[in-house]
């Protein structure tokens, strides 16, 4: 057999260390496992690959996808393409990062750590939160997490969640959901693209209501006024976002009221990699911490006084409290969360306002290029990134037209809402010029 | 006794990241803008985040200084039970930073995206054939993720048979997760004992399975490395009640190629990419959690499925019965495609091999330390050993005492205090990656340990003292949480 470079061990060392087990082969090691319950058959894969064929075989998977700067995608819808600098990528593959577990033993896991708790910190700044966690999974696992704990908090039995929530976010909450016997309530949108807040006036029996914002459609929700509504009610409020670079921008969800802040970390320095993996981020009101799902870095001093973190209140985990932990989430996506923090810091505050303002502005432009070119935009309200475009019928064409051309027209939103025939979800980030703006209308007029 | 890799060294403090830096620096090349800047609704405009601003410099130092705090696969043995330490190979990481991967957006039209496509099938395939099912969904992020897709898919399946039912069996010896996400889906978990042998006994899953209980949650091989012998006995027993058995295939990396899991009479099986199959587990995840079924089930999978249709690859949402979606897109590529290249090296006689090296491994080290500290089980083990620290007890050293002062000697602490059936439990996973010298300097260390708990018990009372930091205040950091500064 070939000589597997991950596997140390000579002939002579697995002799020996038989002959130390005084077992005489190999297969003997399993000679306690039932006969019929024993596999007979060699396994039916393909043969190994050395590491240049490999190489072959993933550059040609790899060459087939339509990525930039060969392709200009103009589509956001929860992935959004922003520069990530090389700094961020060098320090988060640092071995010592990548290839640590869990940070159980905090005296050989204080860079992990740390690192989580400065991401705590900016992740509360950011989203103007008193306490965050150390990660979930995605902004739609966070999302169902979310919705269970203001079921958790205000022991009430449903939730209400805006259709502008994304709709990919809305069924896997669904799916969250659907074992329980909790109901969702779906709020409709309003003609400028904003969730209407009407039904919520009868809904007395609410744990929590939940709007995205910027919502699907790119439209800031008027969260304030959402959180009036809510005023001697139960229910708590919840924001959803899959875009936090808007918090550049505008007004955060601490600041507009929120209860709970979740969403989509992965334009925070996160490669899209075909939506996965991505990372789940989660704030709250302090008072809500014991009901928060997650694992959490604290501060503290170790026998010498010296500053120092650890895991706490895990007693709200899955793997002290078991069937009665606030959730069963154990791995989270720490790596992506580091990824997030080094992002951030080095943005900094002033890079990232800067940051938030450029994209705005390249959005922006990228609308009023299509208006003066005929096109109509079905919501009045202010988007951040990306917005909806009404085309005219049969667009699908010119659509597929483009493809050839290398630019993808954003998202066809009429498999989410088949009411929004024709209306697509367009997205202008940094890495977007004016001129690729500029060629993507004149050919769009042709 | 060789020298061992724990010394001490120059280490670098560090303040946290808003105690330097100052207003005006920068670590981003602001993209140019070409065009012009528009006024924004005043009623909706922030502030905008309080961060500090660093320079590129401070970053770059201020990140290192963090990561050389760290123990890692990369700088030495980590036998972490049950999580399965194992190296991490660096073609993976190249191919997923490939940009054609790394830049694709997820919804791209499938025509423009048919390499990940591919992938992604045949992937499913390969993770079928090593587990012996019939097929697979590689949609949930994390081994608890699949573990509440498994129950979704119990739910869903059992629901469509008339009810859902409302308990699980789950065993003494089981994950902490295996109830919490049981629990998630409505199940209430009834504790299974496990037998003097450390396995599940038919006569005890008998007493307790009835119309009412959905099935069972099986870890095999177990929690204490033993292989579940009686499993078949077990399914035979729960799928007699019309129940189903789901395995938590956390411990997978002891079998590939020796064990068909679907032979066993498996419904359901969650992998840990993050273990078995070799990807970073990085501090804490991103893993990735698929989940193999057996025939009956594969209708109630997660939608999108990956289907091939004419030479061509298609997501594919046309699956009526479908429990729904674990994830906002299709799970957590970037640690499948570490996934697949790690099969594709291996290929299967490597991945046979995997399985026999980490049994050899846990094995020789559990030959080696007997006596030295109790063994519970005293069985033939498969990837994992369990002891504890009976035999320390006169001299008043615990379990938590001895790991960290193996922190000293450089070596990564095992798991400790689990499974909760082995009280001050020392739960050893070496992986097959490790060389028989590591594991001898390994066990020497571990001996050492023991001495010193005899001669000198102060000396662990007081470990680690090679480390930044000593023990840590965890009591008071639960009491006054300080969670962000």
């Amino acid at each position: 057999m070939t000589i597997m470079r991950y596997l140390p061990h000579t002939p002579e060392d697995i002799a020996a260390m038989l002959k130390a087990v005084r077992i005489d082969s190999l297969e003997g090691l399993f000679a306690h496992i039932p006969d019929d319950c024993r596999r007979h058959e060699a396994l039916n894969i393909p043969e190994h690959l050395t590491e240049w064929e490999l190489n072959d075989h993933m550059d040609t998977l790899a060459d087939s996808m339509a990525v930039s700067p060969d392709y200009k995608v103009f589509m956001g819808a929860g992935s959004y393409e922003h520069y990530i600098p090389s700094a961020v990528s060098f320090l988060v593959g640092r071995s010592e990062f990548v290839t640590a577990y869990t940070p159980y033993q905090p005296e050989v896991s204080q860079g992990t750590l740390q690192a989580i708790y400065e991401y705590q910190t900016l992740t509360s700044r950011l989203l103007g939160m008193e306490v965050a966690n150390a990660s979930q999974y995605d902004g739609a696992s966070s999302l169902a997490e979310a919705m269970l704990m203001t079921i958790r908090v205000s022991k009430k039995k449903a939730v209400a969640v805006s259709r502008a929530v994304h709709p990919l976010y809305r069924r896997v909450l669904e799916t969250y959901f659907e074992p329980t016997d909790l109901e969702i309530r779906e709020l409709p949108y309003l003609g400028d693209g904003t969730t209407d807040l009407s039904p919520l006036k009868d809904m007395d029996d609410l744990g929590g209501v939940a709007v995205q914002s910027p919502n699907f459609f790119g439209c800031m929700e008027n969260v304030e006024d959402i959180k009036q509504t809510l005023e001697n009610k139960s229910a708590l409020l919840v924001v959803c976002f899959s875009e936090p670079l808007a918090y550049g921008l505008y007004k955060n969800p601490g600041e507009c009221g929120a209860d709970i802040a979740c969403g989509e970390g992965q334009s925070l320095g996160i490669p899209r990699t075909f939506g996965g993996p991505a990372l789940g981020m989660f704030a709250s009101k302090m008072k809500y911490v014991r009901n928060m799902p997650g694992r959490l870095v604290g501060e503290t001093v170790d026998l010498d006084g010296k500053r120092g973190h650890v895991l706490t209140l895990s007693t709200r985990e899955q793997h002290i409290r078991r069937e009665k932990a606030t959730s069963n989430i154990c791995t989270n996506h720490s790596l992506c969360a580091l990824a997030a923090v080094m992002y951030m810091a080095a943005l900094g505050g002033t890079g990232f306002k800067k940051l938030a303002q450029l994209n705005y502005d390249k959005s922006e432009y990228l609308k009023s290029a299509l208006t003066s070119a005929g096109f109509k935009l079905p919501f009045s309200q202010a988007t951040f990134n990306e917005f909806v475009v009404e085309f005219p019928a049969g667009f699908k064409k010119t659509y597929q037209r483009l493809m050839k051309k290398k630019m993808i027209a954003g998202l066809p939103l009429d498999d989410f809402y088949p009411e929004l025939k024709n209306h697509y979800l367009l997205c202008a980030t940094e890495k977007i010029t004016k001129a690729d703006i500029d060629t993507l209308v004149q050919e769009i007029k042709k | 006794m060789k020298e061992t890799a724990g010394t001490t060294g120059l280490i670098f403090n560090e303040p946290l990241l808003w105690e330097k830096g100052k207003t005006g620096r920068t670590a981003f090349s602001l993209p140019r803008r070409d065009v012009k800047q528009h006024p924004i609704d005043k009623n909706l405009q922030g502030n905008g985040p309080d961060f500090p601003d660093l320079s590129e410099v401070d970053i770059v130092r201020h990140y290192i200084r963090l990561s050389q705090w760290n123990f890692s696969v990369d700088s030495g043995m980590y036998p972490l039970g049950s999580c399965t330490m194992k190296y991490n190979p660096k073609t993976n990481e190249r191919q997923s930073a490939l940009p054609g991967f790394a830049m694709a957006h997820p919804l791209l039209p499938e025509s423009l995206s048919q390499g990940i496509l591919k992938l992604m099938f045949e992937l499913e395939q390969y993770l079928t054939e090593i587990t012996g099912m019939d097929a697979t969904t590689l949609q949930p992020a994390a081994g608890a993720h699949g573990e509440l897709t498994g129950m979704l898919l119990f739910y869903t399946y059992l629901k469509s048979k008339g009810t859902p039912r409302s308990k699980i069996l789950v065993p003494d010896t089981a994950h902490g997760t295996n109830p919490a996400s049981a629990s998630l889906c409505g199940y209430r978990p009834i504790a299974l004992k496990s037998n003097e042998r450390g396995v599940l006994s038919p006569q005890a899953v008998d007493e307790l399975m009835d119309e009412d209980t959905a099935g069972i949650m099986v870890t095999n091989p177990n929690t204490l490395g033993l292989f579940e012998e009686n499993i078949k006995a077990v399914a035979d027993i729960v799928h007699a009640k019309g129940g189903l058995v789901y395995c938590d295939g956390a411990n997978m990396n002891a079998v590939m190629g020796i064990v068909n899991m679907g032979e066993l009479g498996v419904d359901v099986l969650h992998l840990n990419l993050h273990k078995t199959f070799s990807s970073p587990h990085g501090g804490g995840g991103p893993g990735s959690g698929p989940v193999c079924v057996r025939k009956d089930l594969e209708p109630f999978l997660p939608v999108p499925r990956v289907i091939k249709k004419k030479g061509k690859y298609e997501l594919s949402e046309d699956f009526a019965d479908s429990m729904g979606k674990v994830h906002a897109f299709y799970g957590n590529i970037g640690v499948m495609i570490r996934a697949y290249s790690y099969i594709l090296s291996m290929g299967p006689d490597g991945l046979k091999k995997v399985s026999q090296l980490a049994v050899l491994n846990a094995a020789y080290v559990k030959d080696n330390l007997k006596g030295t500290f109790h063994l519970p089980y005293d069985r033939p083990c498969m990837h994992e050993c369990v002891f504890s620290d009976k035999l320390q007890e006169p001299y008043k050293v615990t379990t938590l005492d001895m790991v960290k002062r193996l922190m000293d000697y450089g070596f990564h602490p095992p798991t400790i205090y689990f499974p909760l059936v082995v009280p001050g439990a020392i739960m050893i996973e070496p992986t097959e990656t490790e060389s028989r010298e590591n594991i001898d300097l390994f066990i020497e260390s571990m001996k050492a340990i023991a001495r010193e708990a005899q001669e000198n018990p102060e000396l662990l009372h007081a470990a680690p003292q090679k480390t930044r930091r000593r023990r840590l205040d965890e009591t008071s950091a639960a009491r006054k949480p300080r969670l962000s500064g």
